[in-house]
């Protein structure tokens, strides 16, 4: 199932199967923290509710049979004007840099016509989220959950009702730099801005979603993304092309919003206030939004990534995240933090559209429904073998029990019970044949 | 239609297993399709009392029942008892060690947040015998 299938009104999921290349084999519906892919009919299928867009099948399919959906370079051809939006995560890909001044010179070298940082952005959003803390100190329910993880604030939204209040309601960095970015271009060409193309360089599957249907507001001000690891290699040639030659453009982002790139960045540039954690990686995200649906732990923020190390760990980037991560700390120190980060006001990035609660988790439409499904589901899973081995193509067994009372799956598609089915089967035709006086075995 | 029960045994060993119990019964009732703030509120009180068990009462168990558009939740144990209920249903009293507060409990709000979460709550200890608490979420 892919966001196709929606029938182009609302773009869901970037994430895609390649048909021909699907195996049918179990990783990725065995390593789904959502539960969301099942393999029917030999080939893997990803229920759209639940799926949040994390990119973990992208990794662990050794088929490289599940993509991600992003524009290419081509789509630069659609625009008058382009700027590209790197994320600061982008500058930790390459090896021996300073600073990001060399990246910026090269994206333009392949064909852009201006670069906005969101690590630009970052540092207004980090600002924002001061503002938003202070103002509405102790008025707020705590902590304060970031939304810059747009599989975070998904997850959050089919999963953790009780959560949902806790989300900070800012447009995310990229959201703001394809705002800022389109203002300022349409100001310097005189270009209306559609036909100026703000163009993301993304590190995932996550934020492609994010940028065709944002979270929290109806605008739309990023036009397309194209995958980190498609434009790297260009942009290796371009850096190389460029060597010692002095970078013309000059970057606006400092340490703060560099950060921004790796798991604590965010949390870590926030003066206001010490209560903070910071979470990276899926599991470990699910793990600490169980613990804060029952217990605040004294918290008044919480950053959370699904990627391993941050952005930086996302799936379509090149560099191991460990190794990025100590690049992007590198860099911190080599550049200034930015006293005053550019202004914007701060009401315009608030969130303009309620974030609803999609419940996914429910077996029926009605709680009638759900409830007798729910007294089906008990004593099937009682007599399932509890092997969660998969061969159904459902991540475990009581998985597969919730798809056959919802109607989505036969029981004698678990292998084990059909196999003792036919061994009954067997058996009592071979009784009976002995009772008749025949024999399947051969008499001397 | 037939209640349907939902039983955990709460092992008192194991701190790094408390709250197991709360979250599979949260993700339970969502199944069944019961309202978010019902299962919240059922969530929370079971949580505070799979707490309790573990810090106080070497492990006991939780069951939730659900039946007539109401949660009924029974926890019981084989623990210490209480000495003086009235006091421990107080806000703020405790008894939890040093130890235990260090790791981010033991603040006198368990029993104050099963009260203030359930419709109905009721309590019965008996020194040397044991605690049970039953409550009830409607909804």
């Amino acid at each position: 199932m892919s966001d196709n299938d929606n029938g182009g009104k609302i773009f869901l999921h970037s994430v895609t199967l390649d048909l021909d290349k699907c195996k049918g084999c179990i990783n990725c519906i065995k390593r789904c923290p959502t539960e969301a892919i099942r393999v029917r009919d030999g080939k893997a299928s990803i229920i759209s509710e639940l799926c949040i867009d994390c990119g973990q099948c992208i990794r662990v399919c050794q088929n490289k049979a599940k993509k991600a959906n992003y524009d290419d370079l081509s789509v630069l051809d659609n625009f008058e004007y382009t700027v590209a939006l790197p994320p600061p995560s982008l500058y930790a890909q390459f090896n021996n840099i300073d600073d990001q001044k060399i990246v910026l010179d090269a994206l333009k070298a392949v064909g852009f016509d201006d670069v906005f940082e969101v690590a630009a952005a970052a540092e207004i959003i980090t600002a924002a989220t001061e503002r938003y803390l202070t103002r509405n100190k102790g008025r707020l329910k705590y902590p304060v959950i970031s939304t810059a993880c747009p599989v975070v604030t998904r997850l959050i939204s089919v999963r953790y009702p009780d959560l949902l209040d806790n989300l900070l309601p800012l447009i995310t960095p990229v959201e703001l730099a394809g705002k800022m970015a389109k203002k300022r271009a349409s100001e310097k060409t005189g270009l209306s801005p559609d036909k100026i193309g703000c163009i993301f360089l993304t590190p995932c599957p996550a934020k492609v979603s994010a940028i065709h249907s944002p979270i929290g507001t109806e605008h739309k001000y990023v036009d397309a993304a194209i995958a980190i690891n498609e434009v790297y290699p260009l942009l290796l040639k371009e850096m190389k092309k460029l060597g010692a030659e002095l970078p013309d453009q000059q970057p606006l982002a400092g340490a703060v919003g560099l950060g921004w790139g790796i798991i604590g960045g965010e949390s870590t540039s926030l003066k206001s206030t010490d209560k903070h954690l910071a979470a990276d990686g899926i599991d470990n995200v699910i793990m600490v939004l169980e613990d804060l649906e029952n217990h605040r732990y004294g918290l008044e923020f919480v950053e959370l990534n699904a990627c391993s190390g941050g952005c930086v760990g996302g799936v379509l980037q090149v560099e191991n995240p460990y190794i990025a991560r100590a690049k992007v700390n590198k860099m911190k120190s080599n550049i200034k933090v930015n006293d005053e980060p550019l202004d914007d006001d701060y009401v315009k990035l608030m969130w303009d559209k309620e974030l609803d609660y999609n419940p996914a988790m429910e077996l029926g439409d009605t709680m009638e429904e759900s409830f007798e499904r729910f007294t089906r589901l008990q004593s099937l899973i009682e007599s399932l073998p509890g092997l969660d081995c998969g061969s159904c193509g459902a991540p475990t067994c009581a998985a597969f029990a919730e798809d056959v009372v919802k109607g989505n799956a036969e029981v004698m598609d678990c292998v084990v019970l059909l196999r003792r089915k036919t061994e009954e089967i067997y058996k009592r035709m071979e009784s009976s044949f002995d009772s008749v006086g025949f024999s399947n075995r051969t008499e001397d | 239609m037939n209640p349907i029960l939902i039983r955990h045994d709460v092992s008192g060993e194991d701190f790094s297993l408390a709250g197991e119990a709360s979250v599979d019964i949260k993700n339970q009732l969502r199944k069944m399709g019961i309202p978010a703030d019902a299962v919240r509120k059922a969530a929370i009180s079971i949580y505070e009392a799979e707490i309790n068990l573990v810090i106080h009462a070497t492990g006991g168990t939780v069951e939730a029942e659900v039946e007539n558009n109401e949660i009924r939740i029974r926890i019981t144990d084989n623990g210490p008892g209480i000495p003086d209920v009235n006091l421990a249903v107080s806000e703020g009293f405790s008894t939890a060690t040093d130890e235990i507060r260090n790791l981010g409990f033991g603040a006198g709000m368990g029993i104050p947040n099963m009260i203030r979460y359930t419709d109905e709550f009721d309590i019965k200890s008996t020194p040397g015998e044991g605690t049970e608490i039953n409550m009830t979420v409607r909804f």
